[in-house]
């Protein structure tokens, strides 16, 4: 197993696979509901199939987190039947969706975290999570092009446009913060080679959602000292609801198969 | 040439021929070795027929049908014991679809991607004009990033009015 060719704790390496798994995973749920709600149908298939990419990338993350636990649970036990304070994404992924603008505003500041994290994730010492980082930093590449694509023409487009975007970013900005918000086994994972530093993501994202701004000529909020622990599992109250809905199939009829 | 190295190369060779004969479920025009899906076939020590399958996109639900048809084109062609494994790393490249690939996808009527993607950089840059596949007009739009597939994006003609589909570059 790979987790102790790196000397790093098999539940920790668990853990971190879960935060990066869980921000997909839920993400993309959140993405998902609007299906047949879009603006128009370009925006419902472009929606749709960046959906479908983080579930992919969930499904790849959460069977190598259900290995590395080696407790015999596969992507559709981790997925279906955890409780919410087993869910390490940060709070961000689950904010709800607001309007077309605000989805895409939070779309903007996801795809270039996981940019900014997957190109480093490459060179990760753990093959695994380099090979899968490998694979979806391309398909996060086309995400970021849609949404910064959209950002600029909200934020430079009508006096509507431009307010509900930046409405959307002074009421997301802060929640960025605990994507960088380094803790113990962030450390850990950096120190052991797994993952990259994140001050050093922060710094490559920033200057990314800096010139993205510019361009669509919306002002950056100022930072904030933060308070939230999705990645340690203490959330806001909308994941229950998506967790809810998700989880309804398989905690009704437990094992069922399609 | 021992008997048994005979053998062996028959039994990979068969195993290419089966494969050039699946089909990807979404574009029937083109095969799965056409796109580069398969990235070899080989013997392993213990003699199992190795072959290594690539999906395209992680969350493309054609990935499992894919899967399944290899597995069945494999055993139809009796080339003995194997197991299909997905390689994700390098990670598979539009840069991979065969000439032959390219000229199928134009006939069947969806452009194939024509650039080279090796370097990713310009990330917020648009793609270059892409040729309608009808008229040959370079005057098209995109109407969508992401078209009918995970890896189709939805263009337009403006010459000819007609809508068509273009094979992301990734």
């Amino acid at each position: 197993m790979s987790a102790s060719i790196h000397n790093v704790d098999a539940q920790a390496l668990f853990r971190y696979v879960l935060r990066l798994g869980d921000l997909s995973l839920v993400l993309g749920q959140r993405l998902g509901e609007w299906v047949g709600h879009s603006p128009a149908l370009e925006e419902d298939l472009g929606l749709a199939n960046i959906a479908l990419d983080l579930i992919g990338q969930a499904r790849l993350l959460l069977t190598y987190a259900g290995e590395v636990e080696g407790r015999g649970r596969d992507e559709d036990k981790l997925a279906f039947l955890r409780e919410q304070g087993a869910y390490f994404n940060p709070i961000l992924a689950e904010q709800p969706n607001g309007d077309f603008g605000h989805t895409i505003v939070r779309q903007v500041l996801i795809d270039a975290f996981q940019l900014e994290l997957y190109e480093r994730l490459t060179g990760s010492l753990d093959e695994r999570l380099a090979s899968i980082a490998a694979k979806s930093v391309k398909e996060v590449r086309y995400h970021l092009r849609y949404s910064a694509g959209w950002l600029v023409r909200l934020g430079d487009g009508t006096p509507e446009s431009r307010a509900r975007v930046q409405t959307a970013l002074d009421l997301l900005w802060p929640y960025t913060v605990e994507l960088f918000a380094e803790d113990d086994l962030d450390r850990m994972m950096a120190e052991g080679g797994i993952a990259p530093r994140l001050p050093e993501v922060q710094s490559a994202w920033s200057a990314r959602i800096e010139a993205i701004l510019t361009e669509a000529t919306l002002r950056r909020p100022a930072d904030r000292p933060h308070t939230w622990h999705g990645k340690r599992g203490q959330h806001s109250e909308h994941l229950g609801y998506i967790l809810a809905e998700m989880q309804y199939l398989q905690r009704t009829y437990p094992d069922a198969r399609w | 040439m021992s008997s048994v190295r005979v053998s062996e190369q028959a039994r990979v060779s068969s195993a290419w021929e089966a494969l050039a004969r699946v089909e990807d479920p979404e574009i029937p025009a083109v095969s799965i070795i056409d796109l580069g899906l398969i990235r070899f076939v080989q013997i392993k020590p213990d003699g199992k027929l190795d072959v290594g399958l690539s999906p395209t996109y992680v969350g493309c639900p054609a990935t499992e049908v894919i899967r399944r048809s290899v597995i069945e084109a494999l055993e139809e062609a009796h080339v003995g014991n194997f197991e299909v494994n997905t390689v994700l790393s390098p990670a598979w490249t539009s840069d991979w679809i065969s000439a032959e690939g390219r000229s199928k996808l134009l006939a069947y009527g969806i452009v194939p991607p024509e650039r080279t993607v090796s370097n990713m950089r310009d990330v917020l840059r648009a793609d270059r004009p892409v040729a309608c596949p009808r008229c040959h007009s370079l005057d098209t739009e995109t109407l969508s990033e992401f078209g009918s597939t995970p890896c189709k994006a939805l263009h337009r003609c403006r010459g000819c009015l007609e809508p068509f589909e273009y094979f992301k570059c990734i």
